[in-house]
């Protein structure tokens, strides 16, 4: 087995030059990806070794970025395409709910829409507004998508692969303040399936699932609650849609009790959406009511406050307390 | 830029007229082709309205003034070229082939689709304005990283050029000197709003502030709409990069069978264009310049009359889809939430057939 010690950066750099190589119909198209390697340098070199056809500096129009995407699949085409920010996804919300999602549907399977929709998201970086959302509930709610997100160097380098090689259109969504983290990448083997949840720690009085830049925090989380005696079993999800429930079904019903942490707001998130389905399922296994630990229902606040918006390990331990008191 | 005046070649009276840069290169079997296609879709046309006023379909965009724009541009292109049509386009769909039938089926509310895009060639419809024209721009950008010798052709309307997705799509193909051909039928009426509202200038004024080529042409003109479109294609696969087609027209009908146009615009005004007709003028070139006989004109109205009642049979048989297909292709590979509603509409008992 060979592993390497690489940032998340660095990772999903190496799994684009490594789907490019395995791959010539693998392009990448976005805005200052080519030269500059990216805002967040992420396809640093690229165009350097795989020409401006394969990695295509793209106008700054992301309904267009998209939207072209569309027709290069079309044509057999695999575009991964780079979205500077979360906050610009907009403009191409049309293309991708309307053509991107549905087209394979419309043709009766003729077309493939097999593109990647890479989005760095979430905040903490102390950016100003329109680089730190969520929006990962937009496209989980539209039949047609899947969307994904990775915690891990390791599985930014597998993930990244495997959402090229997969025949469905996904939407990737990169946690950016945790870019330039480091961690070990194995080289030669996949840890995981890209639609599966992992069990990162595990635990057996609470279930914790989150995802993207908020698995550290639960870890972190798990960390401080155990030197109090609560033992937290920690569920990466890794696919937001759709959600691998069977692993999130079987750690309920061993502990009990559940609490996700999201950044995003809490009004018809993800977080709702777990919390409803682990309920109906897991109802007669849960000793307290699902408890989401979320943003606020309020616009990304400046960042200089932005710590306040988003969960943190005292956040979560609070919620942590209250579903282990419920039952007293 | 050089061709930019309005191209004519044969008068609303079939009478030729020179212009400078355009001149017919069809032959009398050619000109009676294109008349047998304005014929028939015309025919098609309004047994589809029928169909709609009869109940038998959810809705129709008629395409009746617009056979000469989409005939024209449709029988220019060469059979590996790949077309991206809005939802008037029923013209140059049977120019690719597609069937009367197929046409149909999304306006008998079957389908949201209709046919094989691949195996025709031509895209299935596009409903939200504009979108289909990006799509065009991204298949001609792999047309050029195949090194293949392929053009690409996509419609929109004088309402849709105010889209933000085909102004970025003039961009692109500008930028990348995409091998593609913008038909953009300008018809006159976007539901109910004149082009003036959209465009203070001639709609093909605004290419050359992108950067490439805009021609206005009488879109009811088949042989202009041919040549012009032709040579556009033909600098396209040529790497001479896009342009766009103004196809000056007129929405003879409603906008769809949910229209009225009666409460926006004046009688005075269809009139005028009644005078334009294009199936009209290519009737008049045909009988006094080539001598056709009636009979061989009778022959195109008896195929076309033909195919319509075809088509009322097909769209008569045409049933609901079983509800499960619902689930069908929504994702390529497996996904639990498609197995769930799968298997939730089945306890429900509605099964195969019903």
């Amino acid at each position: 087995m060979s592993t390497t010690t690489m940032t998340m950066a660095r990772a999903l750099n190496e799994g684009l030059r490594r789907a490019m190589e395995a791959n010539k119909k693998v392009l990448l198209m976005g805005e200052d990806i080519g030269k500059l390697g990216g805002v967040f340098r992420i396809t640093d070199g690229l165009q350097k070794d795989f020409g401006e056809d394969r990695v295509i500096d793209a106008p700054l129009a992301e309904s267009a970025i998209v939207g072209t995407a569309v027709g290069l699949a079309i044509r057999g085409y695999r575009t991964v395409v780079e979205i500077q920010f979360d906050g610009f996804v907009y403009p191409a919300f049309d293309q991708i709910v309307s053509q991107v999602a549905k087209l394979h549907k419309r043709t009766d399977g003729v077309y493939t829409m097999g593109l990647v929709i890479r989005l760095p998201f979430q905040g903490g970086i102390g950016a100003i507004e329109h680089h730190s959302e969520s929006p990962e509930a937009y496209f989980a709610h539209t039949a047609g998508l899947r969307v994904v997100s990775c915690a891990t160097p390791n599985d930014a380098y597998w993930m990244i692969q495997q959402a090229i090689e997969h025949d469905d259109p996904i939407i990737f969504c990169e946690p950016k303040s945790r870019y330039w983290e480091k961690g070990e990448v194995d080289l030669d083997q996949p840890p995981h399936g890209l639609f599966d949840a992992v069990v990162r720690r595990e635990g057996h009085d609470v279930t914790m699932i989150a995802y993207g830049s908020m698995v550290k925090t639960a870890l972190r989380a798990a960390e401080a609650a155990e030197a109090e005696g609560v033992s937290i079993e920690v569920i990466d999800a890794r696919s937001l849609a759709p959600f691998d429930l069977d692993v999130m079904i079987e750690s309920v019903t061993k502990t009990g009790r559940l609490v996700i942490v999201q950044e995003a707001p809490p009004t018809a998130s993800l977080g709702s959406e777990l919390a409803a389905e682990l309920s109906e399922r897991c109802f007669y296994s849960l000793r307290a009511p699902a408890l989401r630990v979320s943003a606020y229902h309020v616009p990304y606040p400046p960042s200089r406050i932005e710590e306040h918006f988003r969960p943190s390990v005292d956040r979560v331990l609070d919620a942590v307390d209250r579903v282990m008191e419920w039952e007293s | 830029m050089d061709g930019d005046e309005f191209v004519q070649i044969l008068t609303p009276e079939g009478q030729r007229v020179a212009h400078p840069l355009y001149e017919s290169s069809l032959g009398r079997d050619e000109v009676f082709g294109l008349y047998r296609d304005m014929v028939i879709v015309r025919r098609l046309c309004n047994e589809a309205t029928s169909l709609q006023r009869q109940g038998q379909l959810a809705l129709w965009a008629p395409l009746q003034g617009q056979e000469a724009a989409q005939i024209g541009a449709g029988r220019a292109l060469e059979a590996n070229d790949f077309t991206f049509p809005s939802y008037r386009e029923h013209g140059v769909a049977w120019c690719r082939g597609v069937t009367p039938k197929e046409m149909l089926r999304i306006f008998r509310a079957v389908t949201n689709g209709g046919w094989d895009p691949q195996k025709y060639r031509h895209s299935v419809p596009t409903v939200v304005l504009g979108d289909q024209v990006l799509h065009a721009v991204g298949y001609a950008m792999g047309v050029q990283r195949d090194g293949a010798h392929e053009a690409v052709m996509t419609f929109f309307g004088d309402g849709a050029s105010s889209q933000g997705d085909v102004l970025e799509s003039f961009v692109w193909a500008a930028s990348f000197n995409a091998p593609v051909v913008f038909i953009l039928q300008n018809n006159q009426w976007a539901i109910s709003e004149p082009a003036s509202l959209q465009a203070r200038i001639p709609l093909y004024h605004r290419a050359q502030g992108f950067g490439f080529p805009g021609i206005q042409v009488d879109g009811n003109d088949v042989l202009a709409m041919y040549e012009v479109t032709r040579r556009a294609l033909d600098l396209a696969r040529d790497g001479g990069g896009p342009t766009l087609i103004e196809a000056y027209t007129y929405r003879m009908g409603a906008h769809t069978t949910s229209d009225d146009p009666t409460r926006y615009r004046v009688d005075a005004e269809v009139e005028i264009w009644k005078h334009r007709d294009p199936v009209e003028r290519v009737k008049a070139l045909l009988t006094r310049e080539y001598r056709m006989k009636r009979a061989a004109l009778d022959e195109v109205t008896a195929q076309a009359e033909a195919i319509a009642l075809q088509l009322r049979e097909d769209v008569l048989a045409m049933d609901a889809p079983d509800p499960l297909s619902m689930f069908d292709d929504v994702y390529a590979a497996p996904h639990p939430l498609i197995e769930r509603g799968r298997r939730e509409m089945i306890e429900l008992g509605v099964s195969e057939g019903h």
